[in-house]
C-alpha cells in the first residue's frame, strides 16, 4: 500500500459498465492505479476482465462510467469513448491475451511501428527525404534496438515476427507496447501458455521495466505465484463485479475471493 | 514460326500491362487496408488525364518542349487527382466504414458513375485530341524496332514509380503503417496509429498512380473522353485480381500478364477481341486459382 500512500493517481475508473445487448459483462467497476504500482486484475474465467481492458483502451465505448488518465506532468483527460489511437498516444499501451503482432513484418519493424505515434516525419518528408525524417527513422532504430535488447530479442531483430517462439512473441507484444512511451502499461495474461522458466523471465522482466522505465503496470493474469510475487495490490472480479481489492496478503485471506475461486474449481 | 512479330507483340504488351499494374495498384492497395474495391478509381485516372489534356493545351502555346509539357501536365493532373481520391474517400467511403460491406461497394459504383457524367457534362462526351508531347529521339536502332519513344518513357516512368513505391511501403514510417494496418486494423490502432490517416494516404497514393498511368495511356494513345475510365478501370480491376487483390507484387504480375495475353491475341487471332482475352483470362484464373497467381487463400481468424 506504500506507493498508494506516496504517488500520484494515474489512472481513475469509477462505475465502468459494459453491455452486450442483455448481458452486463463489466458492472460498474472501479479501478485506480498510482504511480509506480504494480495491479493486478484476477477472477474466473469469463468474470469480464478483458472487456474491461477493451473499455479502458478504447476498443470498446462503455455503457456507462467515467475513465480519466492522469498523464505525469500532462493534463488529466476523460477518456471513454475516444479512439485507441488517440488513447495510445496519450500514454497507455497495452497486450493481448492472443498475440496480435503483424506477423508478416520483421521483429525491429514491430517494434519500429510503436514509435509511430512519437515520430512526426511526414509522407512529405519521406519522399523529400529530409534531414528530419533522416534523423528520426535514426533514433526510432536505435530505440527499438534498445528495447529488445531489454526483451532480449535484439539477435532476432531481422527475423519475421511469425517465426518467433511463443515466449518470444509475448516479449515482443511487450517491447512495442513499451516504444509507444506509455506510463501505464497493461498486459493482458502475459504469462498465459508459458513455460515455468518464461513465467519466470517474465516475472523478473516485469519487474525491471517497473523500476528502469518507471511505468505502472495493470496486469490480467492466472498464474497466481506471479500475481502475488509481483503485485502491489490485486482486483478480484466476478461475473463482472468487482467482489475485491487488497494487498496479495489481504487477498488470499479473503473468505468471498476464496470461494469465488473455489467454486470455479469445482465447476472444472 | 515469326520471332521477330513474337517480340514485337511482347513488347507492346509489357508496355500496356505495365499501365494496367499502375492503376491495379491503387486496386489492389485500397482493397488491402479496407476491403473495398473502389470501383470509381478508374475515374480518377480518366480525371488525371483530363487535366493533363488541359493543362498541356495551356502550356503548348507558351512554347515549352513537349517534355516539359508533359512532365508540368502530369504534376498537376497528379495533384488533381490526389485531392479527388482524398474526396472520395471522405465523401462516400468513410461515413460507410462500419456498414454492411455491400454498402460502400455500391457507393462506389455510384460515385463512378457521378464522376464520368460530371467530366460530360463539364467538358465534352466527344474524344479529344491528346497532343503528341514526345517526339521521336534517336535511340539505339534495334530498340526502336519495337518499341515507340512514347513506349519507352512509359516503360521508365511505370519502373521508377514501382520502385518508389516499393521503396516507400518497405523502408518509411507511413508505408509501415499501412503495412501493419493492413496486418491487423485494430492493433495498428493500439499501438497509436492513425488509422484514417493512414486510408486517407492510401487512396492519395492510388489516385496519384492512376493520375500517372491516365496521362501515360494519353500520350500512347493520342485521345481521351470521359468514359475511357471505365473500361481502364475494368481491364485494371482484373489485373488486380489477375495476381491475387490485396497483394502488391500480385498487381504488377498481372498488369503484365494481363497486357500480354491481350497483345498476343490481339496479334495472333483478331484485334477485335482483345476484350475477350482479357475477361477470358480472368476466368480461366478464377476457375484454376482463385486467391490469384500470388495471393493467399485467407484465413478467417474467429
Amino acid at each position: 500500500m506504500m506507493a498508494k500512500s506516496n504517488g500520484k493517481k494515474l489512472l481513475e475508473v469509477s462505475g465502468l459498465t459494459m453491455d452486450f445487448g442483455g448481458l452486463r459483462a463489466v458492472d460498474s467497476v472501479g479501478l485506480d492505479i498510482f504511480e509506480g504500482e504494480i495491479v493486478a486484475l484476477i477472477g474466473p474465467n469469463g468474470a469480464g476482465k478483458t472487456t474491461f481492458f477493451n473499455c479502458v483502451t478504447g476498443i470498446y465505448e462503455p455503457t456507462a462510467g467515467e475513465v480519466l488518465i492522469h498523464p505525469p506532468g500532462g493534463t488529466s483527460k476523460r477518456i471513454n469513448g475516444m479512439k485507441p489511437n488517440s488513447i495510445t498516444t496519450l500514454g497507455m499501451a497495452r497486450t493481448f491475451q492472443n498475440i496480435r503482432l503483424f506477423p508478416a513484418m520483421t521483429v525491429l519493424e514491430n517494434v519500429m511501428i510503436g514509435r509511430h505515434c512519437r515520430t512526426s516525419t511526414t509522407i512529405l518528408d519521406a519522399i523529400l527525404s529530409s534531414r528530419k525524417a533522416a534523423r528520426e527513422e535514426k533514433e526510432t532504430i536505435d530505440k527499438s534496438y534498445r528495447l529488445l535488447e531489454k526483451v532480449g530479442l535484439a539477435n532476432e531483430a531481422d527475423e519475421f515476427s511469425r517465426n518467433l517462439s511463443y515466449g518470444a512473441q509475448r516479449r515482443l507484444e511487450i517491447a512495442r507496447a513499451m516504444a509507444t512511451d506509455p506510463f501505464l502499461l497493461l498486459l493482458d495474461e502475459p504469462a498465459a501458455g508459458m513455460n515455468p522458466q518464461e513465467t519466470h523471465d517474465l516475472d523478473e522482466l516485469i519487474v525491471r521495466i517497473r523500476k528502469e522505465d518507471k511505468l505502472a503496470i495493470l496486469l490480467i493474469e492466472h498464474d497466481m505465484k506471479l500475481v502475488m510475487s509481483i503485485s502491489d495490490r490485486i482486483y478480484v472480479m466476478e461475473y463482472g463485479k468487482e467482489i475485491a481489492q487488497g494487498t496479495p496478503r489481504e487477498i488470499k485471506e479473503n473468505p468471498r475471493v476464496i470461494e469465488a475461486y473455489l467454486g470455479e474449481e469445482a465447476h472444472a | 514460326m515469326d520471332f521477330e512479330y513474337l517480340f514485337e507483340l511482347l513488347c507492346g504488351g509489357v508496355v500496356k500491362g505495365s499501365i494496367y499494374a499502375l492503376i491495379a495498384l491503387g486496386y489492389t492497395m485500397v482493397y488491402g487496408i479496407i476491403q473495398l474495391i473502389n470501383f470509381a478509381h478508374g475515374e480518377v485516372y480518366m480525371i488525371g488525364a483530363f487535366v493533363a489534356f488541359i493543362v498541356a493545351g495551356i502550356l503548348t502555346l507558351t512554347g515549352y518542349s513537349g517534355l516539359t509539357v508533359l512532365v508540368l501536365a502530369a504534376v498537376v493532373a497528379v495533384i488533381y487527382a490526389a485531392a479527388y481520391g482524398y474526396t472520395l474517400e471522405k465523401i462516400a467511403y468513410r461515413p460507410l466504414r462500419n456498414a454492411p460491406r455491400l454498402s460502400p461497394l455500391i457507393s462506389a459504383i455510384g460515385a463512378s458513375i457521378f464522376l464520368m457524367n460530371y467530366v460530360q457534362l463539364a467538358q465534352t462526351p466527344d474524344f479529344l485530341p491528346f497532343p503528341e508531347l514526345v517526339s521521336d529521339f534517336d535511340f539505339m536502332e534495334p530498340i526502336s524496332r519495337y518499341l515507340s519513344s512514347v513506349d519507352l518513357v512509359i516503360l521508365i516512368v511505370t519502373t521508377v514509380t514501382m520502385i518508389a513505391l516499393t521503396v516507400l511501403i518497405k523502408y518509411t514510417k507511413i508505408g509501415k503503417a499501412m503495412r501493419a494496418t493492413q496486418q491487423d486494423q485494430v492493433m495498428a490502432r493500439l499501438v497509436g496509429i492513425n488509422v484514417d490517416r493512414v486510408i486517407s494516404a492510401t487512396f492519395i497514393i492510388g489516385s496519384v498512380l492512376a493520375a500517372i498511368a491516365g496521362v501515360l495511356i494519353a500520350s500512347r494513345t493520342g485521345q481521351i473522353n470521359s468514359a475511357i475510365g471505365f473500361m481502364a478501370g475494368l481491364k485494371a480491376f482484373t489485373a488486380a485480381v489477375l495476381g491475387g487483390i490485396g497483394n502488391i507484387p500480385g498487381a504488377v504480375l498481372g498488369g503484365l500478364v494481363l497486357g500480354i495475353a491481350e497483345t498476343l491475341g490481339a496479334g495472333y487471332i483478331s484485334s477485335a477481341y482483345e476484350d475477350v482475352f482479357a475477361f477470358g483470362l480472368l476466368v480461366l484464373i478464377l476457375i484454376l486459382r482463385p486467391a490469384g497467381l500470388l495471393g493467399k487463400a485467407v484465413k478467417q481468424k474467429v
